[in-house]
């Protein structure tokens, strides 16, 4: 049984280590910066993030669907699509492009 | 019993307030609100307070804000405000407008219209008008691909106007089930000569519907300035005696359906700022007949600003305050119709729209 909603629950026991970008956590009050989610893709993490704080998932996600132009996912510091698988226990970075803002 | 007036005013860093009594003499400001965050439009309904701010982030896309407290505690939510799977994303947001129901409206880029029934929180495409034949038309400006014009019939809750640039006007009289065209009259320079009045494809700029008079409006257009008095089926020019054929904003005066604010600017391609450096706003008191510039308390040299298409707006005293802000990010006011101004801000961000908010506290 999956620990966070959007989890696999396909047996990716260690979660994921994510990080994301302050001004991104700052637009839902309560969010950490820091925090580990268990999810067995990009896709799965952004679904799982939603559902924690609604509409999440639109700020870094869209409705195309992909990741944001200005927004980059790393998955153990690869660049990342929605499709990228997280192995367990990955360190996930979803961060604000330098090229947006 | 006080009334109070706030100004809305979104620039590309955020929200502004600007609050001040009655007599309009001092002002108040609060904000920035959502600096990181580009706002199009600002607007406030008196009657809750509420205020509702729709922009654009390059990070984290389209949205809408929302405070109930004169901007102490915000809130956004997207949910809905989003095209199918596999159509080009919604970017911004670009007009906002309540209609007489309640129901919330939002114009994005690129152009299309939602309607939001729980005061801003979910959204639902109102796709008639994307699914219209003429869409194929449909061509960017300046600005974009955008719907940022939205006026809502007064008094009938199923009608309002649009305006894209560039696709021109189109009415709704359901509700959003469906949308005609409404730029007869309206002409479009930037074609051959023989097709500059299509039925679509005009580049309007504003509308602004004249008070107490819903099917009389008034259009400042990238072509010229206009005013319609059957709902827009018609557009007559009124841009003779104004300084060039171009400009952004257009205000309706709250009381006086004769009376119009339009910003010209020296023209298209000549750059699109106050001619000769000298400021104006214009004023007809005619219905379009003859202008006035107002300049006093105006920069009469070295103004080489733009007033964008959201930025002017008057408030509804009865002695009506006229105000609009530049590119340059002057916020200035006038308490007696335009006849005087006063800068009450200065060195904001950019300027993209000026609204009011006039309330008993």
């Amino acid at each position: 049984m999956s620990e966070t909603p959007g989890g696999s629950g396909l047996g990716h026991n260690a979660k994921a280590r994510v990080t994301l970008a302050r001004a991104l956590a700052e637009l839902f009050p309560g969010a950490p910066v820091d925090l580990d989610i268990q999810a067995a893709s990009v896709d799965e993490l952004t679904r799982a993030l939603d559902a924690l704080w609604p509409g999440m998932r639109d700020r870094i996600v869209d409705s195309s669907p992909a990741i944001r132009k200005h927004m980059n996912v790393f998955v153990d510091g690869q660049r990342a699509t929605l499709v990228t698988p997280l192995p367990p226990g990955a360190r996930v970075h979803i961060l604000t492009a330098i090229s947006g803002g | 019993m006080v009334q109070s007036v706030v100004v809305l005013v979104g620039t590309r860093k955020g929200a502004f307030l600007f609050e001040s009594d009655g007599a309009r003499r001092t002002w108040r400001r609060r904000g920035p609100f959502s600096p990181a965050w580009p706002f199009n439009h600002v607007v406030g309904d008196a009657t809750s307070g509420t205020i509702w701010a729709g922009g654009g982030n390059e990070w984290f896309g389209p949205a809408v804000w929302q405070s109930a407290d004169l901007g102490e505690t915000w809130s956004h939510s997207s949910q809905g405000l989003a095209y199918a799977e596999g159509e080009t994303p919604i970017k911004a947001v670009w007009s906002l407008a309540k209609a007489k129901d309640g129901k919330l409206y939002a114009g994005v880029e690129p152009a299309g219209l939602f309607v939001s029934e729980d005061g801003g929180n979910a959204w639902r495409h109102l796709a008639a008008l994307r699914d219209h034949p003429t869409r194929a038309q449909w061509m960017p400006g300046g600005g974009g691909l955008i719907l940022h014009s939205i006026v809502p019939h007064p008094e009938n809750a199923d009608a309002a106007w649009v305006g894209i640039s560039a696709a021109g006007v189109y009415h709704t009289a359901d509700g959003g089930r469906s949308f005609e065209p409404r730029n007869r009259g309206t002409r479009q320079d930037y074609a051959p000569e023989d097709q500059r009045y299509p039925e679509v494809g005009q580049c309007v700029h504003s509308i602004a519907m004249a008070a107490g008079r819903p099917e009389r409006l008034y259009q400042q257009n990238h072509c010229g300035m206009y005013r319609s008095d059957d709902g827009g089926r018609n557009w007559i020019s009124i841009e003779a005696g104004l300084p060039s054929s171009f400009g952004f904003p257009s205000a309706a005066h709250p009381h006086d359906a004769d009376t119009l604010y339009l910003a010209p600017l020296n023209g298209d391609q000549a750059g699109r700022f106050m001619s000769d450096g000298e400021a104006a706003i214009w004023r007809t008191r005619d219905a379009g007949a003859t202008w006035t510039p107002l300049r006093t308390g105006l920069p009469q040299q070295g103004a080489f600003f733009n007033v964008l298409r959201r930025a002017m707006a008057t408030d509804t005293l009865p002695t009506a305050g006229v105000y609009f802000g530049t590119t340059s990010g002057s916020l200035y006011a006038s308490a007696d119709e335009g006849e005087s101004w006063q800068e009450i801000a200065s060195h904001l961000p950019t300027i993209t729209s000026v609204e009011t908010m006039t309330r008993d506290v």
